[in-house]
């Protein structure tokens, strides 16, 4: 009785924030949608081949996937889970980022060693930037002034002014960036190298290295560390980093740039995404093909749910 | 005061006062689970925890499984640690005079095993109490939960101690004892290892563990440390419990028991 009134409790003080993990799961070519209340799994969407970089609209109303294998980034409605249409996205989109103007596409063509520009309004590429190679991670500033690639080979964060659609100016990371979030005031970029074993800050002001962030997890190998996917709490007070194949995810305090905690989640953790209010993290682990959630205020991991084969990106909908 | 409840008092201060007075019993049953929590799954840290198995939700350490198990440890070497006493009280003469008493046999065994079970449970929580100063805590609805499980489990391992001890002649042959009962029963559970585990290198081995009774107070331990509740498990530790009990009954009946024969 408890526990149902425990639920129900649950249940309406959730409902203000309820809504929807979507998975991309890059061998099975489907996503996974997770009810974030419920923690299951409410529908499997097929789409096309290879889906990895996943992303919402900022009205939620479309869904855009990057379907690499197929060359193309769908355009999907969440409501009904068909593809409305694709956009022209360069060869194998990898990653990619909307700027604030919700109209323009900034995606990585991993194979073509550029930055495709798509207008999601009249589907066109409006323009193509050459890039280091194997470009990966993507991200935008809050004041939609740079966008950022980050190139795996070259170890560049290469920074695009979104106006001119050039570079002006690269920055030297670490060995094989994955991922780069700009903070939430547009002060800091943050990046993450996969092989470095680091995440670098930058002063977005003159693209200065502020900060360097190492992890080092108790019982697993050096190498094996490997940060991947990140993301930070809008109240500013974690950033939680992806580290692969060593299964578990780091807590930074974005402060100090020091390691809070360690959680331990699935096999080769990659990216994650929250629900509305930041309560929870739902972090996508490929090998083990499932999706670990994070309560954020105990810093918890509390469920594992079963997707599909290898998990890649995720994103969140309210409903 | 009723007399059976006098009788119970009397016991367990007596169990108690034995326990306080034997300070290098109670180091000994926490540095052991400690022992293996700190220095066995250490070792073990990355070699579990890929698979979630009920009643756990996501990947745990090594340290988390063993938990429970080791609680189940505590209990069972308590049991067989009362089994040697009373063995003890026997060769001492002390055992005679209890079972003289006109109260029922049955209710002055009850009382032993009440005893013991409760001073396994002040041990089982202040390993628990070590356990969270390594950072292996539980809710605290799982602390309270744990409480009922416990004490069937502390009854049922006091039981089969009881049992044995019934069976005993000499203290000598309690390393018998620790060969032939806490090895197996311990290592042969879901203690250390989960079943699918056991089941990877034999399935025979998955059979005796599934079977073995400390299994199943193991896993009663873990379920409601988790707050959950596991009736199949309670179902096999209430039953194995009623077996020992009348077992051990008949065998202090000087009339049928073993005392009897072997004396004579």
């Amino acid at each position: 009785m408890i526990k149902t009134a425990l639920t129900i409790l649950l249940l309406t003080t959730a409902s203000a924030t309820a809504g929807e993990i979507w998975v991309s799961n890059e061998k099975d070519d489907t996503l996974s949608v997770i009810d974030d209340q419920s923690l299951e799994v409410i529908r499997t969407i097929e789409v096309g081949e290879r889906p990895r970089g996943i992303t919402f609209s900022k009205d939620h109303s479309v869904l855009f996937v990057c379907a690499s294998d197929s060359d193309t980034v769908q355009v999907i409605d969440p409501n009904t889970g068909k593809v409305l249409h694709e956009l022209p996205s360069g060869e194998d989109p990898e990653q990619f980022v909307l700027h604030p103007d919700n109209r323009h596409l900034y995606i990585a063509n991993e194979d073509d060693a550029i930055t495709t520009v798509v207008d999601v309004e009249t589907r066109k590429v409006v323009a193509q930037i050459d890039v280091g190679i194997e470009p990966e991670g993507m991200a935008v500033s809050p004041d939609g002034k740079y966008a950022i690639t980050t190139s795996e080979t070259t170890n560049m964060a290469h920074w695009i002014d979104t106006k001119e659609q050039s570079i002006v100016a690269n920055t030297l990371v670490d060995q094989r960036p994955r991922h780069a979030e700009f903070t939430l005031d547009g002060k800091e970029l943050w990046v993450s190298a996969e092989i470095g074993g680091t995440i670098t800050i930058f002063d977005v002001a003159d693209q200065s290295e502020k900060a360097k962030i190492t992890f080092e997890v108790k019982g697993v190998h050096p190498d094996r560390v490997q940060p991947v996917g990140f993301e930070m709490t809008n109240d500013g007070k974690y950033v939680f980093v992806a580290l692969g194949p060593a299964n578990h995810i780091a807590v930074v305090d974005p402060k100090t740039y020091k390691v809070i905690d360690y959680l331990l989640v699935g096999r080769r953790v990659w990216h994650m995404a929250f629900n509305g209010d930041q309560s929870r993290l739902f972090t996508t682990n490929g090998v083990s093909g499932d999706v670990t959630v994070i309560d954020v205020e105990s810093l918890k991991p509390i469920k594992s749910i079963k997707v599909g084969r290898f998990p890649w990106g995720a994103a969140y909908r309210p409903t | 005061m009723n007399r059976a409840l006098i009788s119970l008092v009397a016991i367990v201060q007596r169990e108690a006062l034995r326990f306080v007075g034997q300070r290098g019993r109670f180091l000994a049953a926490l540095v052991r689970p400690m022992v293996w929590l700190v220095v066995f799954a250490a070792g073990f840290r990355a070699a579990l925890g890929l698979s979630i198995e009920p009643p756990y939700q996501t990947y745990i350490t090594y340290e988390v499984y063993i938990v429970p198990g080791l609680c189940g440890m505590v209990q069972l070497f308590n049991g067989m640690q009362s089994s040697l006493s009373l063995v003890y009280d026997r060769e001492m003469g002390s055992m005679r005079l209890l079972l003289t008493s006109p109260l029922p046999r049955w209710w002055l065994l009850f009382c032993k095993l009440l005893a013991g079970t409760a001073i396994s449970i002040a041990q089982v929580y202040a390993f628990l109490f070590l356990a969270g100063l390594f950072g292996i805590s539980f809710s605290w609805s799982g602390y309270v939960a744990v409480l009922p499980a416990l004490v069937i489990s502390g009854l049922m391992l006091g039981s089969l101690g009881l049992l044995l001890s019934s069976t005993i002649r000499q203290l000598e042959n309690f390393a018998g004892v620790m060969n032939f009962v806490i090895f197996p029963m311990f290592f042969l559970s879901t203690a250390l290892y989960p079943l699918w585990k056991m089941a990877e290198a034999s399935t025979l081995l998955r059979d005796i563990c599934a079977y073995n009774p400390f299994t199943h107070a193991v896993e009663l331990i873990r379920f409601a440390l988790h707050g959950e509740f596991n009736a199949w498990a309670l179902l096999w530790v209430v039953l194995s419990f009623a077996i020992f009990l009348a077992a051990s009954v008949r065998g202090y009946d000087p009339a049928r028991g073993m005392i009897r024969r072997r004396a004579g």
